[in-house]
């Protein structure tokens, strides 16, 4: 498929493979390949964000027309406009972006260090010790949304850090680390659990919701912690990508190709964990974004392995485009939206799935 | 080395005397937990009057707490927990996978969505969900193995892996969006999901029995093929091996033993991954001696963590799909750390 795209001319005598472009500034100081496939997929995904975005701030219970919206986001026109853009629908909308984005990333940051399509932040049981923080918060303490925001990063950071230290040993091999977190996950569930059978109905049902995943009633708080986080972690990682590539293949060929395998494990694990920490503090741990998104990416792109900013964009997309259905399906009430990401993304994966293995043969 | 494929490495000595010696070890442990746990709990009862109860019933009090109570939970219990031991077991060896635990066939998901949609329809409660946790449980597994053998290919295991995670999202969705619209819906279903075998009667194990015996026949019978299996498809379909059909007999019994365990205590999922994880440790690969060694450790830790959690609390019990969370992982992570694991 990709070869139809070619449109490399080879510059300087190096060929580049069909399908990419290479991009060189001048001096060759830097140099990079794009697929063109890759590089569609990816314009796609923002274009549908970029819509998606202008469609969540114009449609609901109060309809704002199109023609109005590019004003009230300026601050012009009508009071109520200005309000429901400004204060409501553009930041709930923006913490869905940065939200998806940065599960999206970690999702395919765990893949590649697991070397499992099933890997996620779950892995590590930083969802996990989140959930456990966060309910332990809202059922024991019943605190406010910082409370429950701050819980869930003690949690999560508290149980990572004891599944690191746990699977440490001559240092960290992929497959123990897999293995303690599934261990402490189970513990804490069944925490969970417990705290969920002796608690009200009113306060569990609350609980729930929060772990199902929600962006009801974010605000502009929400969209600086994430994309603050964003702007941190997210660098970091791409730079990462090409060592995380090479990891794919085994840590021993990673260390013959020169890489240190402890270190970037270790960089690529917290700097993935704190994303996800930023993304569950602003919305709960919404399931299924960090797992799908790369997966979802990789099929779109048809590349070999999990790319970052793929799987980031998707997972906007996906989080973004589940939030407007969360909103508008069963209008008035307002399903969380881990509930839409699951349905939507589940079946969107059955489908890509369904399609691909029909055209595979014996 | 090609002649003598099927049968995995030659053990060390140990070994070939710790898989039945320790089998049977593990079978008197067993037999002991399964008398302890008629035995112990709020309101003890003497050895003497348990055995009186059992042999010569008179219809008093603590008579009637061992037939009706003690006696259904523990026997619900051993074949609960075996079940998942070996659905758990033949699950990552159809998969290859460590993750893999029978829910990623859609069992747990299945059976949950099927529980939460009839409470949510017709409004019943109980032991009457029986049956739909079953065919909810048996309908999303062949949902996910079509899904997974579509075209020409037979179904690889990251193909089900997948599958039966992407079938679990929207059934969880959908769990989750009915669970929000219904609080009486949701009321139910967190004491149902915590797994527990908490009033549990005979009833219930004489309507799951004929799936879990017919499961575990299937299962034990299953050992050779799966270690011809575990070689790769190819060298497995050139030792003679029928990889689809193998396949199909694997997926088939996983979703006898694991649905009908979910069906009569609720999803526990716990047994079935670890479990396998530990049998491998003692066994090795050879799946001869992991499946049966996978099921009577799984019936254990289920009736050790049963009576745990009537005894640690004072005045009221915790659930066994609580305990066996936590008298399971601190063994698992331990093992895990104390050795290298044997890899699939």
């Amino acid at each position: 498929m990709s070869h139809t795209l070619t449109s490399t001319r080879p510059t300087r005598g190096r060929p580049t493979p069909r399908g990419t472009v290479a991009v060189r500034t001048p001096g060759q100081r830097l140099s990079f390949l794009i697929r063109a496939r890759t590089f569609l997929v990816c314009l796609v995904l923002v274009l549908v964000i970029l819509l998606t975005l202008i469609l969540s701030v114009s449609t609901g219970d109060y309809e704002i027309p199109l023609t109005a919206v590019p004003g009230a986001l300026l601050g012009h026109g009508q009071h109520l406009d200005v309000f429901f853009v400004q204060d409501i629908r553009l930041p709930r909308a923006l913490t869905a972006i940065g939200v998806g984005t940065a599960l999206g990333i970690a999702g395919a940051v765990f893949q590649s260090l697991s070397r499992n399509a099933l890997g996620s932040p779950d892995i590590i049981g930083f969802t996990s010790g989140s959930a456990t923080g966060a309910v332990t918060a809202i059922l024991l303490i019943g605190t406010g949304a910082l409370g429950v925001s701050l819980g869930a990063i003690t949690g999560g950071l508290l149980t990572a850090t004891l599944v690191y230290l746990l699977a440490m040993k001559n240092g960290v091999h992929g497959y123990r680390l897999v293995l303690v977190g599934i261990g402490i996950s189970a513990m804490l569930s069944s925490v969970r659990d417990y705290l969920m059978t002796r608690a009200e109905l009113h306060d569990a049902l609350g609980a729930q919701i929060w772990m199902i995943g929600s962006l009801n009633g974010r605000g502009w708080g929400e969209v600086t912690a994430v994309w603050i986080a964003l702007a941190l972690f997210a660098p970091v990682l791409l730079a990462q990508s090409s060592r995380l590539r090479h990891m794919e293949l085994g840590d021993d060929t990673a260390r013959g190709l020169g890489i240190n395998t402890r270190l970037t494990q270790l960089v690529c694990l917290a700097t993935a964990s704190a994303l996800t920490g930023a993304a569950i503090a602003a919305a709960g741990p919404i399931g299924f974004v960090a797992l799908a998104a790369p997966q979802l990416a990789r099929r779109l792109a048809r590349t070999g392995g999990t790319t970052p900013v793929g799987a980031a964009l998707m997972g906007a997309t996906l989080l973004v485009l589940a939030d407007l259905v969360a909103m508008r399906a069963l209008a008035p009430t307002q399903l969380p939206v881990g509930v839409v990401t699951a349905v939507i993304g589940g079946s969107y994966l059955i489908w890509l799935l369904y399609t691909e293995w029909r055209r595979t043969r014996a | 080395m090609a002649l003598r494929a099927t049968t995995p490495p030659r053990p060390t000595r140990t070994r070939r005397l710790l898989r039945p010696g320790g089998l049977l070890v593990a079978l008197g442990a067993l037999a002991l937990c399964t008398l302890l746990s008629i035995t112990i709990g709020s309101k003890p009862i003497p050895a003497i009057d348990v055995w009186k109860a059992l042999a010569h019933y008179d219809g008093t009090y603590d008579h009637d707490v061992i037939r009706t109570l003690r006696v259904p939970r523990t026997i619900i219990g051993v074949f609960v927990g075996a079940a998942l031991g070996l659905a758990g077991a033949l699950m990552q060896a159809l998969t290859r996978n460590p993750l893999a635990e029978p829910g990623i066939l859609g069992i747990n998901s299945g059976a949950a969505a099927a529980v939460v949609l009839t409470t949510f329809i017709i409004g019943t409660t109980g032991p009457q969900l029986v049956w739909p946790a079953f065919i909810g449980a048996a309908l999303a597994s062949i949902a996910v193995y079509a899904l997974g053998s579509r075209g020409h290919a037979a179904a690889t295991p990251v193909r089900l892996a997948l599958a039966g995670t992407a079938l679990a999202a929207v059934l969880q969705g959908l769990i989750h969006g009915v669970i929000v619209l219904n609080d009486f819906v949701f009321d139910h279903i967190r004491f149902w999901q915590v797994g527990s075998l908490v009033g549990r009667n005979l009833d219930i194990f004489w309507q799951v029995a004929p799936f879990l015996t017919l499961g575990i026949v299937i299962s034990l019978c299953l050992g050779p093929s799966l270690n011809a299996i575990a070689l790769g498809d190819q060298l497995a379909a050139g030792l003679g091996a029928r990889i689809s059909l193998v396949r199909a007999a694997t997926a088939l019994a996983i979703i006898l033993l694991c649905g009908a365990a979910t069906a009569a205590a609720g999803p526990i999922w716990f047994v079935g991954l670890v479990i396998p994880h530990i049998a491998r440790l003692i066994t090795g690969p050879d799946q001869r001696w992991l499946l049966p060694w996978s099921a009577v450790l799984g019936a254990l830790l289920l009736t050790t963590a049963d009576i745990a959690g009537r005894i640690v609390l004072p005045s009221s019990e915790l659930e066994v799909g609580i305990i066996t969370a936590f008298i399971g992982a601190p063994v698992f992570i331990a093992l895990v750390r104390s050795r290298k694991m044997a890899q699939l």
